[in-house]
């Protein structure tokens, strides 16, 4: 599918176009009030941007849509994050008396990325992604996803492509938003089974009894492995990516191993001799559960969290809808319902949706004269849901949206329990 | 709490209900008088006391046998609480278990005052005190664990038994010790996820829809969850009062001596400001630096670049050995403008965090050097890493190349892979330095990177005599700089008072 192939250079062009004209700003606002249930949470809210030629801005605060949309349009924001709810508005930080500007909330947020995955993937390394290793993706979101609502109990949770080589998770619940740093680093750590850095060969140890959450995730894994490792990464094909693999296994196995890949070439069939010797050394041994096949997939697979964004309440992560600069991708909110379709080569980058928006209009002509009655801000809504109706972008914003009115229904839900228990009627 | 110049003799029975029972939150402060005497000397015990808890903490694995016994028997020799039961008759010469109590009860709040003055202190002493109730409570029948939270007003829901039943399964695979008898014959508690965060983070609880399912014989762990969180709130108050106790000059000056006789030297005061030139840095990462810093330094060399862990244990280190701010600009900037970054790019982005570690930016924090248990114990390093204990987070294959690399005899690997495995990680860095000094006794009980690399200075600029015998007498002389602040103001007699509590503080 053709993206208009997208040239850094023109974002000084491209990016006031989408600001002005695409860039979701009801809903985006809509977000990030909850509901007006607090005071002030928006106004709040620390943003930080990244202008043209690397110049960095913390502390950016808004009082209303409307002046996010003009600071925004004014200062052209390369990249934007979003940062925590403070004590009081970060942009007037420096008249707080030391010490009582604090960071009070903000959403429980996950980043997997690539390049945490280099060691096991053989197809790209680094800022590289291809088809074959994106399904480490669509692992990652099913492990997480389940084990952030199941376990957890949390509901509402946003997934958005970084716009390069990876995912973020936004976990918006009430709760979620409250949690301490502790707390965050504690779900965290729950989450985590891949440890070690360089100097670490083998990543991951389970011993007995397995615990329900890494049952669930090795099912998970276990659906996606074969084609994954096996067949597409070919972990046993070449004798490089043998080794690292007969690296993680006892002595005797590997013997056995070596041995029996010298005559069997084909990948699959290694792999089956692997877990036969592991179950046949695991009935024979009678001290606990040896696992070693489980752990070499989840060492090939489970997601690879960054505990250290999770944890600081005051973490500033890419805004969803923000540009990726260098690939020009906009960071688009995944449907986990066509979570086995998602292609992040098929996101739509600021030069395919600004072209489109170029695009001859075909039936809107009549509404025209109708909305011109209206007042200019309502006009330039409009307008701007026409607009990025006619793009790419449209599906994404849908998904945005349902995500918003489940959160919308919730809340709801919340306060007419919370009226029925006053007895307000 | 009052303190009158005389002793004062308590009253006896009526003050049996306070110590009802062995163990407590420490909800509320004594009310009575006491003297000087006892208070300095139940402060400087339970000091003594929680030091072992630290020590054991991190030479033994918590809850062997070893951990067990030594720490009965200093629990006992200081004459603190074990027992369960009050009421117990005198032992002829020996302190009744109502006096252990209410020292128990003094000489935490004693402690407060010392400790609540800066993040650090608290965080340790929090840390202690915790361990110290977790072992006490642990060692409780489990009818006084129970009465315990009755007493402390602890109402934590329990599941029902149909629930239990369906979840049985789920709940023996989650937690340590469970049986099916077990699931059916004791409470197992319903709490929401975030009491029982412990749990959580080390995966030994199961949870469903936000809430952990704890059987009865882990409730200690939701138990500490709370006694931090008041320790941490009481801590805070308690250093919001302080002005006014210091104001008393009988106290300040045993106050700050605790404090600081507990941390020893952070480093954070740089003695040997700019007297390293960046080009002695590389010999010295191979003389005097400690294995973790060797290697971070390493690591900088070849990927002219390091991740934020790295940067900040190493950048630290480098603060802690006299390197000024200028200096570390250069030194970062230098080794990164060789990788993927340009000098623009540096100042912009990690000429910060560097300026943020000397104090310059931001809260205006004067970071100090990480201690040994804080890179063993905190922020684990990942793919990509390079910071953390090598003897603590790499695989003993890979340690065992690297020292083979750097020349260590194959008989010292195997000393010190024996360490490793018993997870004596500081011993084992301690064994590093023996073998790389050559000295059969490296004189010092190893707890911080810069101490490592100034005791490894002194020895290598002659300060210290090689392969000798290092007695108690010579001991005694280096500790003195560790323990005495100079910035503190003395009077005289208060130094003399003070003489008899150096002797506490020697490392054994």
């Amino acid at each position: 599918m053709p993206t208009s192939d997208y040239d850094p250079a023109c974002l000084p062009d491209l990016l006031p176009l989408y600001y002005r004209r695409l860039f979701p700003f009801s809903h985006y606002y809509r977000w990030l009030s909850y509901g007006g249930v607090s005071k002030n949470y928006f106004q709040n809210r620390e943003f930080s941007f990244t202008l043209k030629d690397d110049i960095y801005v913390r502390y950016q605060s808004f009082t209303t849509q409307n002046e996010l949309e003009k600071e925004m349009q004014k200062m052209v924001p390369y990249k934007i994050d979003i940062g925590a709810v403070y004590s009081h508005r970060p942009s007037q930080h420096n008249a707080v008396k030391s010490g009582t500007f604090q960071a009070l909330e903000k959403e429980l947020v996950f980043d997997i990325d690539m390049t945490d995955y280099d060691d096991v993937r053989c197809c790209c390394s680094a800022a590289d992604i291809c088809s074959k290793c994106w399904t480490l993706m669509t692992i990652a979101i099913r492990i997480l996803d389940r084990a952030l609502r199941e376990d957890f109990g949390f509901h509402h949770l946003l997934w958005v492509y970084s716009g390069r080589r990876g995912v973020h998770c936004w976990v918006c619940d009430d709760a979620a938003r409250k949690l301490s740093v502790a707390a965050r680093s504690a779900v965290a750590e729950y989450l985590s089974l891949v440890k070690g850095g360089e100097e670490a060969v083998r990543k991951v140890v389970l011993s007995d009894p397995i615990h329900p959450f890494i049952n669930h995730s090795l099912s998970v894994v276990e659906r996606y492995f074969r084609q994954y490792a096996i067949v597409d990464q070919d972990i046993l094909g070449s004798k490089e990516s043998v080794d690292k693999v007969l690296a993680l296994l006892p002595d005797d196995i590997k013997k056995d191993l070596t041995i029996y890949y010298q005559e069997e070439k084909n990948p699959m069939k290694r792999w089956e001799r692997l877990c036969t010797l592991v179950e046949h050394k695991k009935s024979s041994v009678k001290k606990g559960g040896q696992y070693f096949d489980k752990e070499i997939m989840l060492q090939y697979c489970y997601p690879r969290l960054d505990v250290n964004v999770s944890k600081g309440v005051n973490h500033l992560l890419k805004s969803p809808f923000s540009i990726h600069p260098k690939t020009g991708r906009i960071s688009v909110p995944i449907d986990l319902k066509e979570l086995n379709t998602f292609d992040p080569f098929e996101v739509p980058t600021i030069s395919l949706i600004c072209e489109e928006l170029e695009r001859p209009r075909a039936d809107e002509a009549e509404d025209d004269d109708l909305k011109d009655k209206e007042n200019e801000q309502e006009a330039g809504e409009r307008r701007r849901i026409r607009d990025y109706k006619r793009t790419s972008l449209a599906k994404y914003v849908k998904v945005f949206v349902r995500f918003l009115e489940a959160m919308a229904r919730s809340r709801k839900g919340e306060m007419l329990k919370k009226s029925d228990l006053q007895k307000d009627f | 709490m009052q303190f009158p110049g005389r002793r004062k003799k308590l009253v006896g029975s009526s003050q049996n209900d306070l110590y009802e029972h062995c163990l407590q939150f420490y909800g509320q402060p004594p009310l009575e008088n006491i003297s000087l005497t006892e208070f300095e000397t139940f402060a400087v015990e339970r000091l003594k006391l929680l030091k072992t808890v630290e020590n054991l903490g991190v030479s033994c694995v918590k809850n062997s046998e070893t951990y067990i016994k030594k720490l009965d028997a200093e629990i006992s020799s200081l004459n603190f609480p074990l027992k369960a039961e009050l009421g117990e008759q005198k032992v002829q010469g020996g302190i009744s278990e109502y006096e252990k109590r209410r020292k128990d009860h003094i000489s935490h709040f004693i402690l407060r005052l010392a400790y609540c003055q800066t993040e650090d202190l608290r965080r340790w002493f929090i840390q202690q005190e915790m361990d110290l109730f977790r072992y006490r409570f642990n060692h409780l029948h489990s009818k006084h664990k129970t009465d315990f939270l009755h007493k402390n007003n602890l109402k934590y829901e329990t599941v029902s038994a149909e629930e239990k039943k369906n979840l049985q399964d789920k709940l023996i695979a989650s937690s340590y010790g469970l049986s099916g008898t077990k699931v059916e014959e004791h409470d197992v508690y319903k709490v929401p996820f975030q009491d029982a965060l412990d749990l959580v983070r080390t995966r030994k609880v199961y949870l469903l829809a936000g809430n952990a399912y704890i059987p009865h014989h882990e409730i200690v762990t939701i138990v500490l969850n709370d006694f931090r969180t008041r320790l941490s709130k009481a801590l805070a108050m308690t250093a919001r009062s302080l002005p006014a106790v210091h104001s008393d000059e009988r106290l300040q000056p045993l106050l700050s001596h605790l404090s600081h006789a507990y941390v020893g030297q952070d480093y954070s005061i740089q003695k040997n400001i700019g007297k390293i030139s960046l080009e002695q840095i590389d010999a010295l990462s191979g003389k005097s630096f400690p294995l973790c810093m060797r290697h971070l330094h390493k690591a900088l060399r070849e990927n002219h670049h390091l991740r934020h862990g790295g940067r900040m244990q190493y950048g630290l280190f480098l603060k802690g050995i006299g390197l000024t701010l200028e200096q570390a600009l250069q030194f970062w900037r230098s080794e990164f403008v060789k990788g993927k970054v340009d000098a623009d790019k540096f100042d912009k982005a990690y000429a910060y965090s560097v300026r943020h570690m000397f104090g310059k930016e931001g809260k205006r924090t004067d970071y100090t050097p990480y201690s040994c248990m804080k890179v063993i114990l905190s922020n684990p390093p990942s793919q990509g890493d390079y910071h953390g204990c090598p003897f603590r987070h790499s695989d003993p294959e890979l340690l065992k190349q690297k020292l083979q690399n750097y020349k260590v005899s194959p008989s010292g690997i195997n000393q010190i892979l024996e360490l490793v495995k018993g997870m004596h990680y500081q011993l084992a860095c301690q064994k590093y330095f023996e073998l790389t000094h050559n000295v059969e006794d490296a004189g010092f009980s190893l707890n911080h990177p810069n101490q490592y690399f100034t005791e490894s200075q002194k020895l290598l600029s002659g300060g210290r005599d090689i392969k000798k015998e290092v007695d108690t007498s010579q001991r005694s002389q280096e500790n003195p700089a560790s323990v005495t602040r100079p910035s503190q103001a003395n009077s005289k007699q208060a130094q003399e008072e003070m003489g008899d509590l150096d002797s506490f503080f020697q490392d054994e």
